[in-house]
């Protein structure tokens, strides 16, 4: 049996044939008139207003809504009209179009955050203005039968097109796990993966088997595949809902399980679940959010607002991650070449200090009065004299537990001297895989080297927790490996004492958990380090906690 | 040309339904709107482009001005009330 790879999104399994999207591009020249570009404009606003109307899901209503406006705002008209000022037949409109966009656009992107978003609302609406235009928009795409939709990548008005009620499974080649893609099937409910190299090559009408959860899609399965898939999905979903409480293991071993938040939402969501706290709060939502950096009294009403719902519990709360894949506009203003290897994370105190004072003051500030368990951390922490700078700094507020995000191979490697420093680390899986891989993670045309089942990472995690037990400090995780249960189960083998995922998937976990030994969690994640391959370590690593 | 100070009570600004709901009050109103911060450049509040690149987060202020005509002044406590509400709660 074939396969291929990528990152699920939306877990579940589902067989069925291909209907593949095709997504038109060109840049043909396209010949005119100012009259012609403005009704296309406006049916391209009516189109997006009818698809707003007949979609079911919310979440795209509201996007495909903007997006009719933004078609039809004087504003846009007005820039249009004065880049095609002469009513004759332009040889080609392309660039005066882009140009008419490209204005919006930078003012948006600069103010950052949430607005910057709204500039892929612009692309959209400029890809269908120039698709009426040229002739080459595609035919309203209807599904007559069941079918696993494939595409380059799906955007709100494609999903808008389609009656998704008969869309099995969504497989796409680009996008990640926070693609529109990504949110529109765990909306539905139905399996999806994303970053698929290779999916576009498959022949229309193929018959797939679509594992959500592995992110895994098998060619032409047969019905033993098919059976073994859906028992284990099913197995694995009743589990989940059958087991509550604190998580344990089978022999009774407690393990701490934490969600991850960023916002009082968040928090509430990750008390629902059951879990003894927060395991990562994100703090830049806040900055991401502001065009200037937030008074001291604004976080603090912000941060007040996760631990009120957090009371008796841990918060264990990272300081602003702000650079590489997250810039704050007024904080990382100058253009790195390289910014995941630049000025991010506590380096902002080269160039941003007292940023980062403010914020330790408005953390501590915050807590006073409410009865949580605070536990306080920096980002990219490198050094042991980047950890004494935080942890004095920090306890200098009145900060009791302090620790470091361990996302660097060379805090992993010198964790002996790094922890010291401080109370605990949290391993930061996500960034520590790409930098032990030096393989972007956002680059989807590396995905297979970007994963945490590598032996070379499991290994920098291992070297780390060795130092953490001989100081007998506390380490977590609070990356997505966290939330994947095999792998839940390695990093507890390799001497994690806590884990932290997103609050959908703690109950999946905590099932999975309560089926294993410790035994077999030290096993598996010895045969996992000894591996030659991210595929062997999963491998031998699930035999072994199958057994 | 009646107009009013009003704070931001949405969470996330001037962005997304409560941006939405701004335009399309103003734009259905017939008559001309602008928004802008006091003392800043304002702009035709009839357009979604140009209020959301004002970049208005909550707690900012915005003064909006309409037009003189019949129903101005009905026409302004509405809009008031649009942006003075948190429509995400």
């Amino acid at each position: 049996m074939n396969n291929l790879a990528g990152i699920g999104v939306s877990p579940g399994v589902a067989v069925g044939p291909i209907r593949r999207i095709v997504q038109v591009t060109s840049d043909e020249p396209i010949a005119a008139t100012p009259r012609e570009v403005f009704n296309a404009l406006e049916k391209v606003a009516a189109d997006l207003e009818n698809a707003a109307h007949h979609i079911e899901l919310d979440i795209a209503k509201d996007v495909l809504g903007a997006q009719a406006m933004m078609a039809g705002d004087p504003a846009l008209v007005e820039a249009i009209g004065a880049r095609l000022t002469d009513d004759i037949t332009y040889p080609d409109v392309r660039p005066h179009v882009t140009d008419s966009f490209s204005g919006f656009k930078a003012a948006l992107t600069a103010l950052g955050g949430y607005f910057a978003e709204r500039t892929a609302d612009l692309d959209e609406i400029m890809n269908r203005l120039l698709a009426k235009l040229s002739g080459t928009e595609q035919e309203a795409l209807v599904l007559t039968a069941p079918s696993i939709i494939v595409a380059e990548d799906l955007t709100p008005s494609d999903t808008a097109q389609l009656n998704l009620q008969f869309a099995l499974a969504l497989v796409v080649e680009k996008g990640g796990p926070t693609s529109h893609t990504a949110i529109v099937a765990r909306g539905l409910g139905i399996p999806a993966i994303v970053g698929c190299a290779g999916i576009l090559d498959l022949e229309e009408g193929t018959t797939l088997l679509v594992d959500g959860r592995e992110g895994k899609v098998y060619l032409n399965p047969t019905d033993s595949d098919i059976e073994s898939r859906q028992h284990r999905e099913e197995a694995l979903r009743a589990r989940a809902a059958a087991v509550v409480g604190p998580g344990r293991l089978k022999d009774g071993t407690h393990v701490t399980l934490l969600a991850n938040a960023g916002d009082a939402a968040g928090a509430l969501a990750a008390a629902s679940v059951g879990t003894e706290g927060i395991g990562l709060f994100r703090t830049e939502l806040l900055f991401l959010d502001s065009q200037t950096e937030p008074t001291v009294a604004e976080q603090v009403a912000m941060y007040k607002s996760v631990f009120e719902p957090m009371k008796g519990l841990r918060v264990v709360v990272r300081t602003l991650d702000a650079g590489s894949d997250k810039p704050v506009p007024y904080i990382n203003a100058i253009h790195e070449e390289n910014p995941a290897l630049g000025v991010r994370g506590w380096r902002l105190t080269r160039t941003s200090n007292d940023v980062l004072s403010r914020q330790l003051e408005a953390i501590a500030e915050a807590a006073k009065g409410i009865d949580i368990d605070l536990w306080v951390m920096a980002p990219m922490i490198n050094t042991p004299a980047e950890a004494q700078d935080f942890a004095t700094r920090a306890r200098a507020v009145g900060i009791k537990k302090v620790g470091v995000m361990i996302e660097t191979p060379a805090a992993a490697l010198h964790a002996d001297k790094v922890l010291a420093e401080v109370n605990f680390g949290s391993f930061g899986t996500n960034d520590l895989t790409q930098y032990v891989m030096a393989s972007d993670r956002l680059d989807s045309r590396l995905s297979d080297m970007t994963t945490t089942w590598h032996p070379a990472v499991l290994r920098t995690i291992q070297i780390a927790c060795n130092s953490a037990k001989t100081l007998n400090k506390s380490t977590g995780v609070c990356g997505e490996s966290a939330a994947n249960p095999y792998l839940a189960a390695v990093l507890l083998g390799l001497g994690v004492n806590s884990l932290s995922m997103a609050p959908s998937a703690v109950s999946e976990v905590r099932g999975f958990l309560s089926t294993v030994d410790f035994a077999q969690c030290v096993e598996a994640a010895n045969q996992a380090v000894n591996a030659m391959s991210a595929e062997e370590a999963e491998l031998l690593a699930k035999a072994v906690l199958e057994k | 040309m009646p107009s009013q100070t009003v704070v931001v009570g949405s969470k996330v600004g001037l962005h997304a339904r409560p941006a939405s709901l701004l335009v399309k009050a103003a734009g259905g109103s017939g008559l001309s709107v602008t928004v802008g911060k006091p003392g800043e450049k304002a702009v035709n509040a009839a357009s979604l482009l140009s209020v959301l690149a004002l970049g208005v987060k909550n707690g900012d202020s915005v003064e909006i001005t309409v037009a003189d005509g019949d129903n101005s002044d009905s026409v302004l406590a509405q809009l008031v009330e649009i942006v003075a509400t948190d429509h995400d709660e």
